[in-house]
């Protein structure tokens, strides 16, 4: 190795550690993804159908989450409208 | 009570098979009846791990279809006298496997053993889902590499959602970190994720470290599970996993680099 080359891998995180980073962000979303109940794509599917009956949205101006709080859960709905 | 084990991973290739079979000789060997069950339909391998290809003459779709009885289809190791496998089907048909019948003969396998070692096919279709459907404990069989921990993380959410315990509102299965391929110098050099790494982010209780040995193929090429080359690293570790899996404490050997010797500095040579 050069000692070029062995300042320039000092500077540089070693791939371990970036696999780690990314698994723990990976991880944790798709963990998040997976406790959502089935039902909850569709539902937002349909939504979507229902709204753009009335005002052009996209995909991405949706947003629908379920959040679990004690014995109860609610179901939240984000919808960014188009400028008029 | 019998206990239904299932080796899973939801990725290929990180040695469910190998893992398997070490496990279940290595419950034999400490004197428990066990059966190892192959669950990979259309892709058999157990068989030929534990050097039993060609004494397959009925499989487990034979028994589920009563086409042969259980005690037909089981085939008696030759070097360890409690120890059975059943071969998976090489049908081409997917839904040979159904959840009544697997139950079935599970139900049947635990009358008559103490350990049934379920070995899972990859993916999440059904083979894998039936494989671990009845389970009591599960060994995740993980590779320290970034799409193997990330499947492996999948599986343990299905083992806590689509399992018979989960369904039934049981006790959850016993989870148990097998990591297998593991280089303690790639680790060192930062090259490969350590064991602390993937315990860290699968959360899970590390039954053992299995290291990178060249013994395992060398087993394969001979139908000998791993585990009987005592003198081979992995063989040791597989052996100390199964002794931690009954309970016993030991210490995680394989885990850093090895010193090498004078004379093998000075000559190099492979290990």
């Amino acid at each position: 190795m050069s000692l070029f080359a062995f300042f320039r891998d000092r500077k540089k995180q070693n791939s371990a550690s970036i696999a780690k980073e990314r698994l723990q962000i990976i991880v944790a979303h798709e963990r998040g993804l997976h406790s959502q109940p089935d039902y909850l794509p569709q539902l937002q599917k349909d939504l979507l159908e229902v709204i753009r009956k009335y005002v052009p949205i996209e995909q991405d101006q949706i947003q629908v989450e379920l959040e679990n709080q004690g014995n109860c859960s609610i179901l939240e709905l984000n919808i960014t409208l188009p400028d008029r | 009570m019998a206990n239904v084990l299932v080796v899973t991973s939801g990725k290929g290739g990180v040695g469910k098979t190998t893992s398997s079979a070490a496990i279940g000789t290595g419950l034999a060997l400490r004197g428990h009846k066990t059966v190892i069950v192959d669950f990979d339909v259309g892709l058999r391998n157990l068989d030929l791990i534990m050097g039993c290809e060609r004494r397959v003459v009925y499989d487990f779709v034979n028994v589920i279809n009563n086409e042969a009885t259980l005690s037909q289809a089981l085939i008696k190791d030759k070097r360890l006298d409690n120890l059975y496998v059943l071969a998976a089907s090489q049908t081409r048909d997917k839904d040979a496997l159904t959840l009544e019948g697997v139950g079935k003969v599970i139900e049947e396998l635990k009358q008559n053993f103490e350990y049934v070692v379920c070995d899972s096919p990859a993916g999440i279709e059904k083979g894998a889902h039936l494989a671990m459907y009845f389970a009591d404990e599960a060994i995740i069989v993980t590779n320290p590499e970034v799409s193997s921990v990330r499947d492996s993380d999948r599986m343990l959410g299905l083992l806590a959602s689509k399992s018979r315990r989960a369904e039934n509102g049981e006790e959850p299965i016993k989870e148990h970190l097998l990591l297998t391929r593991y280089n303690p110098e790639r680790v060192t050099k930062g090259e490969m994720l350590g064991v602390e790494d993937v315990e860290e982010i699968l959360a899970i209780r590390l039954l053992g470290v299995i290291p990178e040995s060249q013994a395992v193929l060398k087993a394969s090429n001979q139908g000998v599970p791993v585990i009987l080359d005592e003198q081979s690293d992995a063989g040791q570790a597989y052996s100390d996993s199964v002794d931690r899996l009954l309970g016993k404490e030991m210490p995680h050997r394989f885990l850093d680099v090895k010193k090498k010797g004078f004379l093998q500095r000075l000559f190099g040579g492979s290990e």
